[in-house]
Order: structure tokens, then sequence, then C-alpha cells
């Protein structure tokens, strides 16, 4: 029951063949059985079996709702009014959010159950989930690896039957990344698609919340259900969202590939993975085109400058001052800052903080925050560019499958470079879509992306589904 | 001292009168039980988004068009970063380098001789909340925390304490008018920064110091007294002005150093990424202009001009926009100017000051107003009674011919029963009546007083006299 895709569940639940509280149960059950996995910071029994009786008896009394009964998990970023929210820090270690974010009014009004908060990196920094202050997340498929970052809770509870969906947030490839390592479907959609009200900030002008799910239609399901205009995010787009096409053959579709896509430093297994995928594309009637993303390059510094910049402002209001946690011990204001910052941030979140300081320092502003913005604006314009020759671009999700974990933790740098096929998506703003497409020779997982034009999700789901079903027959 | 040419620029913060806040919908209120009137916007939870309030754009370009400012068609927002405990999210949202207004100037007549200030900028910021010491301890109110706030940055035009303080009357006056801002320095509704440096005449201009948050007109002359006598002390005796940015103790009359140059807060200014830039078309300001009442020194003149009033009657008539509208309205509806205006100044503005705790209380209506005039003219109550009847009618919207009748005042001008009344009273006082034919005139007023008396000020005290003359001389 727990392995079946939301999908199925959705339908069996509206057909009363399982009841919304079995279901749960079943959930919270394996939720207990892999809890080694460290999927979630906060696992809500207690409500999650309330909320599923409620819709029992709602679906006893004829109601439809989307997602009625349905268990699925939030990424600990994402406030939940009443419910511990800690973006996995111990800065919020007590938190309780007076509010429900956007997205999860949006779940709650389909009548989801929320059975966790997943754990993750930080304040979502890191690619790895081992930043998280309160526990290691590791990979579905193989426990001595990371399961990816920061959305590692989120990727590994689907993967790991602990959810039928979760919702992650992506503000460098944090929903993509992990949903390669743990091979399943993750949805980074466009920039201002999904209201980030209630999201909380780590790069305000990157951050996106997204579907994480085993299946391409769960994740479109999913998808538009959270998305749409919000009046409280300034950002939110209240134009058409639904720029993309649907369909069921490649007959005309052109797909577009990039040589900055296969740089040497890729590792041959997923180069050759994603080859046979485009090779596929190809085989079913789809027009390949040769691209250029010329910035390519250049995303990642211009990643890891305007995040940390807006990530060192977006953090300043833990101050130990409102709520939170405090040090203890302090004699006077300077204290409380400097105690509190010191002991509740973890070694990532600083390293952010001293960069984003650096970046926006006088004297600096120039050269990196004010260059940084510059080299944004030609990122999106080759993008378009390149968008603007086919309906989609394909590339590797990730340069490397899941690595061992703590194999990265001592050379940041390093888990950086993990970052430079997911980053560039986010400066450009534009819907990315991770989706496995292989197996290296450990039995890891491979992820391809899919990177749409803005607003053209449908697209993406069409192509990955195409992709999907053509393994599934296999 | 006067070896030494003064200059001064002030920056002007002035609270908007809006409903609601700049960011969020709580109401914008002085006053209120601490924390009462905030939300998890503007205490600056995680995960909250700033929602721009328009009336506050809409405010601040009126501002702009009173001083004849440019109007900026494309402004942005920016945050200024620093941390302290009245600021929730640890950053201001301000406006750095694209504010809403640019340029302007304010005319205001000094010792009369007029003199013209240049504005630099106004821009569009949100206020912090405030710290409440008590003891050993220290409490936040949020109350006033993102309520809409404008700075006003003039250019080193101000060459006295005279002329700021003018200029700082003049410009409260034209926010007042506009009815963007009650300027209310006892609730801290407008502040204001002082910079000051000295010169010896033909050099460049001297080292300047910034002294903060002056909250009242008195203090911005006091401040700039001391700062002049200081600075002047320390160039006297060969020392050099050090930049500094200082604070003045009100009650000790004098100012202090807080911190030096090198000690500068860095603001890391960066573009707000939560909010979208202010666009606005050229229609949007002419109709934001066309809301422009007539200003001060425009009535002020036309007083003069066309009703005929002295400089001294005009001056006091409009430094209260609500004082001025009153008697325009009353002037418009047939009022005599010269009447209404010494009723004004005398009965109005003698009730409204006795009433209102800051500036003037207008307790009544233009129609009403006229009205009393109009019963005052017609001999219908005399100016004794009108002020029993300014009494009723104040915060009523009861007519003043309502209030004549109710409190039993019309007016005797009957002379027959007139005169039946002083026989009686002259009779019932044959001592006093004997001193007037002795040619004691003085006692004419005692016969009126004390037919006043009997009637309960109902008389018409000019055809009494008349025939208190005429009896007593018999």
């Amino acid at each position: 029951m727990i392995k079946k895709s939301l999908l199925e569940i959705k339908r069996d639940l509206a057909e009363k063949k399982v009841s919304s509280v079995e279901v749960t149960k079943a959930v919270l059950a394996q939720i207990e059985k892999k809890s080694d996995l460290g999927a979630y910071v906060t696992v809500c029994a207690d409500e999650a079996v309330a909320a599923a009786e409620e819709a029992d008896r709602q679906i006893a009394a004829g109601v439809d709702k989307p997602l009625l009964g349905v268990p699925v998990a939030v990424k600990d970023n994402i406030c939940t009014e009443g419910i511990r929210t800690t973006c996995a820090s111990r800065f919020l270690e007590n938190y309780i959010p007076p509010y429900d974010a956007f997205v999860v009014k949006k779940l709650k009004d389909a009548g989801a159950v929320i059975v966790g908060k997943a754990n993750m990196d930080e304040f979502a920094m890191g690619s790895s989930s081992e930043y998280s202050a309160f526990k290691t997340v590791k990979n579905a498929v193989d426990d001595t690896r990371v399961p990816g970052g920061s959305s590692g809770g989120s990727a590994c509870a689907v993967a790991s039957y602990q959810a039928y969906m979760a919702l992650g947030s992506d503000t460098g490839g944090s929903i993509r990344q992990p949903a390669s390592f743990n091979g399943v479907v993750g949805l980074k959609p466009t920039y201002s698609a999904v209201s980030r009200y209630g999201l909380i900030a780590f790069a305000s002008s990157l951050d996106q919340i997204g579907p994480m799910t085993r299946t391409v239609d769960d994740c479109k399901y999913v998808y538009d259900i959270i998305k749409g205009y919000d009046k409280n995010d300034s950002t939110s787009y209240s134009g058409n969202l639904d720029l993309g096409e649907k369909f069921t053959s490649l007959k005309g579709r052109r797909i577009g590939v990039a040589k900055e896509f296969f740089p040497s430093a890729l590792s041959p297994e997923i180069k050759a993975a994603v080859e046979k995928a485009i090779a596929f594309y190809k085989d079913n009637g789809a027009e390949i085109v040769e691209t250029e993303i010329k910035s390519f390059d250049m995303a990642l510094a211009c990643y890891y400058i305007l995040s940390s910049a807006e990530a060192t402002s977006n953090l300043s209001r833990y101050d130990g001052i409102k709520y939170g946690r405090r040090a203890e011990g302090c004699k006077n204001l300077q204290e409380i800052y400097y105690k509190s910052r010191t002991e509740f941030f973890g070694p990532e979140v600083k390293r952010r903080i001293m960069l984003g300081n650096f970046v926006l320092s006088s004297g600096y502003y120039d050269a990196f925050y004010l260059k940084a913005s510059k080299v944004r604006t030609l990122i999106k314009k080759d993008f378009d560019e390149a968008l603007s020759k086919c309906d989609a671009l394909i590339c590797p999700t990730a340069p490397t499958t899941a690595y061992k974990l703590g194999q990265k933790i001592t050379d940041p740098v390093e888990a950086y470079l993990g970052d430079i096929f997911t980053v560039p998506v986010n400066i450009a703003g534009l819907p990315g879509l991770s989706l496995r497409c292989g197996t290296d020779s450990d039995g890891l997982p491979i992820g391809m992306q899919l990177i749409g034009k803005a607003y053209c999700e449908e697209t993406l789901f069409s192509l990955a589904r195409i992709y999907e079903s053509a393994k599934e027959a296999k | 001292m006067s070896d030494y040419n003064v200059t001064i620029g002030l920056e002007v913060h002035c609270e908007l009168k809006t409903e609601s806040k700049l960011f969020c919908s709580c109401v914008n209120k002085f006053g209120g039980e601490p924390n009462s009137h905030t939300c998890p916007i503007c205490a600056g939870h995680p995960g909250v988004l700033p929602v721009l309030n328009k009336k506050a754009v809409e405010y601040t370009v009126k501002a702009g068009c009173a001083i004849g400012s440019e109007i900026s068609k494309f402004s942005k927002w920016d945050r200024k970063n620093y941390f302290y405990p009245d600021l929730p999210k640890a950053w201001q949202t301000s406006q750095f380098d694209l504010p809403l207004c640019v340029g302007g100037e304010v005319r205001f007549d000094v010792n009369g001789e007029e003199k013209v200030v240049r504005l630099n900028r106004i821009h569009l910021e949100e206020d912090a909340g405030k710290l409440v010491h008590s003891g050993n301890s220290t409490a936040v109110d949020y109350n006033r925390c993102g309520v809409p706030l404008i700075e006003c940055v003039t250019e080193p035009d101000i060459h006295s304490a005279d002329e700021a303080v003018v200029f700082l009357e003049e410009l409260a006056s034209i926010f007042r008018y506009c009815g963007i801002s009650d300027c209310k320095m006892q609730e801290g509704s407008i502040r204001a920064d002082v910079n000051l440096s000295l010169s010896k005449p033909g050099q460049p201009l001297g080292t300047r110091t910034e002294t903060k948050n002056l909250n009242s007109f008195r203090s911005v002359r006091r401040a700039i007294e001391a700062e002049i006598v200081r600075q002047t002390e320390v160039l006297e005796s060969g020392g050099n002005v050090v930049q500094e940015t200082r604070h003045f103790d009100d009650a000790s009359g004098t100012g202090y150093g807080m911190r030096s140059k090198e000690d500068a807060q860095d603001y890391r200014y960066f573009p707000e990424p939560d909010l979208m830039p202010v666009v606005m078309t050229d229609e949007d300001i002419e109709k934001i202009a066309s809301t422009l009442p007539e200003l001060k020194r425009a009535r002020r003149s036309r007083y003069i001009s066309e009703l005929g009033l002295s400089d001294y009657d005009a001056s006091i008539l409009t430094a209260d926009p609500a004082v001025a509208d009153l008697f325009d309205g009353a002037v418009s509806l047939g009022a005599n100017a010269k009447k209404a205006a010494n009723y004004v100044m005398s009965e109005i503005m003698r009730k409204g000051k006795t009433e209102g705790e800051d500036g003037i209380t207008v307790g009544i209506s233009s129609a009403q107003l006229a009205d009393i005039l109009m019963l005052v003219e017609k001999g219908e109550i005399n100016l004794v009674a009108s002020k029993d009847v300014l009494d009723k009618i104040w915060q009523n919207d009861m007519t003043a011919g309502e209030a004549v009748d109710k409190l039993g005042l019309r007016q005797n001008n009957d002379a027959g029963e007139i005169e039946k009344l002083v026989r009686d009273i002259i009779a019932a006082n044959p001592g006093p009546a004997d001193d007037f034919k002795k040619g004691n005139e003085k006692v004419m007023s005692f016969f009126v007083g004390q037919l006043m008396k009997a009637t309960k000020g109902k008389t018409n005290p000019k055809i009494a006299g008349e025939l208190v003359r005429k009896i007593l001389s018999e």
C-alpha cells in the first residue's frame, strides 16, 4: 500500500478501498521503521491521525478534494501553524510558527494529511543534508551515502515510502539534486509560479518550492495544486501559468543540448546515461538541437555571491531577541547577538553569512554583488536564446551520483561544484525537472534534468512522462 | 562666533498617516498596548513577505508634488542592514539609489525675508519599533514597526537655527495641508537629524557632524546652537572637528559623540528581492498631483489680497489646515471674511486649544460656523450667547439655529419689552440712577449688566444701552 503512487492511493481512498487512517498509520509505521534514515525532523503522528480521521469523515460524506486523506511530508523550512518548523537549525529548534505557508494552506485545503517535517541542510544551505543540526539524512538507496540536499529528507522520505509526496525547496538545486540521488522526480518550478509566503527565506530571488514524487504524473498533480498567484507574495506571478504544452508524441518536438552540459569533470557513467536518454528522444521522433549557453560556467560564482548576499540579510533576523533560541549568560546586547549566533548557527550557514557580508560590504559591492547581478542578466539572456530554438534543454542533474557520507564535508568548494547543472536554472528563473535516467555501477540512481521556458512546466511533464512510460514498458 | 559661516543640512523623518502599515495590514495608529498592532510580517517572523501599501506611495508622491520634486517613474526598494532589537528583520526596507521623489524646494520667510531651501530627495521607508527600558531590563514594542515613514533630505542650504526651525515648521505645515501626516512632535511622527559644519568665509565647507533623532523643534534649535558653540570652541582652540554621529541630550542641553566615521555602520545596502520596483506613468503622477490642496503660502497671500485680512491674521488662520479649511468654507458660504476671521481667531481657536492636546481641534463644520456668524449678524443672538451655542454644537452635528432654540437663547430685540425691563431695574436701583444724574456715566454699564443678568444675556445689548441712557436722562 505504501508503495503505491500518490494518484493510485488517492483513487483507492476515493473508492473507499482503504481508509485514510489505515494509509496514514501504514506510512507512520514505515517512518518508524526507517527512522535510521533521518528523513524527518518532526513526525506529527497525532495531528496526522486526527487529520486522517477527518478526511475519512469527509470521504464518507461524499466530499472530493484533490489530496483528501493522502499522507504527505513538508520540508522543515516551510511554516506549519502550530507545528515546530526548525530549518534543521538549533536556532529555530523551538520555533512554532503562528501561521501556515501558502503552500501548506493549499495542501490542507486539498485535504492532505501532513505526517511530518522533512529534514534538510540547515537553512537549506548544503547539497548533502549532512548540515542538519539534528541528524544526518541518509540515501534511501544506499544508507552509507548522502541523499543530496538540501531537500535530502524530502527526497529520502519519498524514495523510501515514508510519504506519497514531499514538498521541497530549491534555491540552487535543492530539489533536483536530491531527487536525482534518490531516484525520484523533482520539479523546481518557474520562479514566481509558487508562492514563497511561509517559506523561510534563504535567497529570496532564487528560492522556489516544488513537489518531489515517485512518478511524473504525481509531480504534475501536486504542482497544479500548489501553484498560483498569492497576493501575499509580491513576486508571485498573476498571469497565465500554463504556457506549456501537453503532448504524447515527440514528433515535431525539439530538444536542445549545449556543449557546456558535458564538461570533462562529468562522470562517464552519467554522461553515457544522459546521452542514452537524448538518443531515446531522438529515436522517438524529437529533433535534437545543438545550442550553447556561453555564460554557463559563470553561473556557480554568480550564484554563490547572490545567494550568500541575500542569505546574510535574510538570516540576520535570528538574533536571539524575538523568537528561537538565545544563548545563556549574556551580559549585554552585543553578547546576545554574538553568543547566540555563534552557538546556534552551524558551519555552512556561518560560511555563507561571512561570504555574503563580504560581497555586500562597502568597497567590494561593485566588484562582487553588482557584477554578479550583471552576470545574472547575461545568463538569463543566454538561456532565453537557447530556449528560443527548442522546447526544452536536457542535461545531467548532477555531475556525480550520491557520494559517501562525510566525503565532501571537509571541502565545501568540491561540494559547491555539485551544483553546476542546477544553479544556472535558478539564476535564469526557469523550471527544471529531474528524472531518473539510469543506474551507475554502484547501483545508484542517475538523474537527468529537463529545463523549460518560463511557465512551461507542462512541456517538461510531457517530455518526462513519455520517457518514464517507455522505461516502465521495458 | 560670527567669524564662521554655519552650514546645515537636515534629514527629516515624517510618519505618514495611512490606515495601515507599509508592508502589512496592521493598523497604523499611535499608542496601544505594546505589540498589540503587530502581525508575523511586521514582527519579522521567519518566512513572511512584504506587500507594499500603495497609499503610502501615493502620499509620498503627493509630498513630492507639493514641494516641486521630480517624481521618479521607476523607483525601487533596498535593504539597509543593521542589527538592533527595534528592527525585527535586522534590515530596514528603504530606498537607496532610486527614491520616489528627487529635488524640490521649500520657500518660507525668516525675519521678513524669503528663504529657499532645496530638497535633495524624499524617499519612503519603514519605521522601527521602540525600546522600553525599565530598571535593568529592556523590552521591545513593535507597534510602530513598519509604519510608513518619509525621509526628506535637504541640500546644505540652511545657515542658522532660526532658518532650520522655520523650515521645519513650513515643511510640517505642507505635509499637514497635504493630509499625509499629522507631524505631531509629541508622538514622534516628525523627527530630524542635523548635519552641521562651520567654515571661514570664502573657505571650503568644514567637517560636519550629524546629530541624530531630534524630536522637537525646540531640540533642533538647542542642538544647533550648542553644536555651533562646540565646533567654534574646537576650531578656535586650534583643534579639528571630528566627523561623527552625535546625540543631543534634551535634559542637559548638551550633545555628545556616539560614533566616529571609522566606526560608522556599513549598511550593506542591496536591492530588496521581495518587492517589485514602483513604476509610475505620467497619468498616475498627474492624478496624484491633482489632489493637492492650496498650500499655506498661497492661501495666506489670497487671504491678504482677496479677503483684505492683515498679514498677521492671515498667518494665524493658515497655521493649521483644519482652521484654514473651516474659515474658507464659512466665507464661501457667505460669511463676512473679517468677522469670520475674528471669530475663528478668538472663539474657535480658544475652544480648539483647550480641548485638543496637539495643535487645534476643529469641532464644528464650516456650515455651522457660517450659521453662528449669520445669527450674530442678524442680531438673533449676541456674541456672549454665541459661546453657549458653540459649546452646544461642538463635536455635534446640530445646527446653530437648533442650538439657539434648545438653549432658549434667542435675543430679545423688542424695544417696548426691553424698555419695560429697564424701567423696572432703574426703579429698583435709585442710588446708581442718582449717580448718573450727577454725571457718572460709568453706571450705564452697571444697568446694562443688571439687565443682562436678569434676562440671561438674551437682550440686544445695543438697544438696551440706548434705552438705559434715554431713561436715565429723562
